[in-house]
């Protein structure tokens, strides 16, 4: 008797083969999961929004896992500050696709499962039409236009959305559009406006922390195929990596919520870059209004031995990684060291980029100096155009 | 009442880099007032212009969004810890 129902079990559709018992067996064995759980698994469908930092170990554990389909919604190329901490990519995928070095590295780990991909930045166009195929969504995207989008459009769905978000140490992590449970716009009405917070490429972010934030997004997802535990829904969890320090807040859903409110006021997704504060024009650098030197002209002019001082405003960790000699004042401390500069003197200001340093010689042309420059792309362009020695970050 | 501050990450710089500040207070109004003149910049990540608390920025005192108390005028007692939440985006795309 037992034979035969193995048989009918292996032979039934949607069951696992022998290889995927083998597989999974570690599963198998848990009666958390066991043989029903695992079908679960393989019959999931999650889709991950961003392949970078939160989507690496969400790609990588719910592969391994044997979640039957994942869908990766990415649109850029692998670069050597990615690998850091985007696990899924090795060196020689710098300049690939991620989509492509993903789903090598996926399907490799997990030939069983289907992997689809979807090349585009998602947009109130396409993300219905995307999501609608998915059971559960795992948003790790870096910005807010789209964290916003992910929300509406698991929200008018009615698909969890599993969130994570990171900065520098600390991590947040919760379910957002769960039936009956709270969205993202409960817990944040709007956005900060553009530029008041930094972003990872500006603030920077320890290597592990995503890869822990990331972990605790694929175990929800996890939880909720197999309807197992006590799911974030309704809790924020934070995360504290410097003071190793869990907590948790209550996460209600707010009767006048816009979207899933008693009377909501979206019904369809919207422009989410308007709805952010981010319009055409400041998608583009910004034009600054501050007199400018080009790192060959600047290079011309100290090597025929004029007089220049160069002010670096960076930070002094900054400092460390590459400079060019300049005298250091971080952008931050430049009111009350302002002191220390000679206005009679020539000054050429630099940054990273050339962002803080503008800000520094509007700050100082407003103070009364008059013979200030801006060194235009900063110490990024020195290297590219002037001297290669000179490390990039 | 003494309470405790938590200063989330992005907002520590504006805090002369603090994790947390420990003041006296009775009601939540008073220990952002406290917090903020102690560190004047915070202010303005705080506050919208027209002085009302900014809408990506939660506080919670405990565990309880104070939207769900009453608001700024949540009454505090001694130690209680009172968090401030903003908004992050990263996922480090």
């Amino acid at each position: 008797m037992a034979t035969q129902v193995k048989e009918s079990t292996a032979n039934a559709p949607g069951a696992l083969s022998k290889e995927e018992i083998l597989r999974y067996s570690r599963h198998l064995i848990m009666p958390e999961v066991g043989m029903d759980g695992q079908l679960k698994l393989k019959k999931a469908k999650v889709l991950l929004v961003g392949s970078g930092g939160l989507g690496a170990p969400l790609g990588l554990y719910l592969a391994a896992a044997g979640v039957g389909r994942l869908g990766l919604v990415d649109f850029d190329a692998v670069d050597f500050t990615n690998l850091q901490r985007q696990v899924t990519f090795g060196t020689s995928d710098v300049g690939r696709k991620k989509l492509e070095a993903a789903r090598d590295r996926l399907s490799n780990l997990n030939p069983e499962i289907q992997i689809d991909t979807y090349e585009t930045r998602l947009t109130s166009d396409n993300a219905l039409d995307i999501l609608r195929e998915y059971d559960i969504v795992a948003d790790g995207t870096d910005n807010f236009p789209t964290r916003y989008l992910v929300n509406d459009a698991c929200v008018l769905l009615g698909k969890p959305n599993v969130y994570g978000s990171i900065f520098r140490f600390e991590g947040q992590a919760s379910i957002f559009g769960y039936p009956g449970g709270p969205c993202y716009r409960c817990l944040y009405p709007e956005p900060p406006p553009p530029g008041v917070v930094p972003s990872c490429a500006e603030g920077g972010v320890l290597g592990v922390l995503p890869g822990i934030v990331g972990c605790i997004q694929a175990m929800e997802t996890l939880k909720l195929i197999l309807g197992s535990g006590d799911s974030l829904v309704g809790r924020l969890l934070l995360f504290d990596a410097l003071r190793m320090r869990f907590r948790e807040l209550k996460l209600r859903k707010n009767p006048e919520c816009p979207v899933c409110g008693e009377h909501r006021t979206i019904t369809k997704l919207i422009d989410y870059a308007e709805f952010c504060g981010i319009r055409g024009e400041e998608m583009e650098a910004k034009p600054l209004g501050v007199p400018e030197i080009t790192p060959k002209e600047l290079k011309t002019r100290l090597d025929r031995g004029d007089d220049l001082y160069i002010l670096d405003v960076r930070e002094p960790h900054e400092y460390q990684i590459c400079n060019l000699h300049g005298h250091l004042i971080p952008l931050g401390d430049l009111p009350k060291r302002v002191n220390e500069l000679d206005s009679s003197r020539e000054i050429v200001a630099h940054c990273r980029s050339g962002k803080r340093s503008a800000d520094a010689v509007q700050f100082l042309t407003n103070a009364g100096f008059h013979k200030i420059w801006n060194l235009k792309g900063g110490i990024l362009a020195w290297s590219d155009e002037v001297d290669p020695s000179v490390p990039k970050y | 009442m003494g309470v405790k501050v938590m200063i989330p990450t992005p907002l520590r710089q504006y805090a002369g880099k603090r994790e947390s500040v420990d003041l006296e207070a009775k009601t939540v109004a008073e220990a952002l007032s406290s917090l903020t003149s102690q560190f004047g910049e915070l202010k303005r990540h705080l506050y919208s212009d027209d002085g009302r608390l900014r809408s990506f920025v939660n506080v919670y005192v405990n565990d309880e969004d104070i939207r769900y108390l009453q608001k700024e005028k949540t009454a505090l007692q001694q130690g209680d810890t009172i968090s401030i939440v903003p908004s992050i985006a990263g996922g480090t795309e």
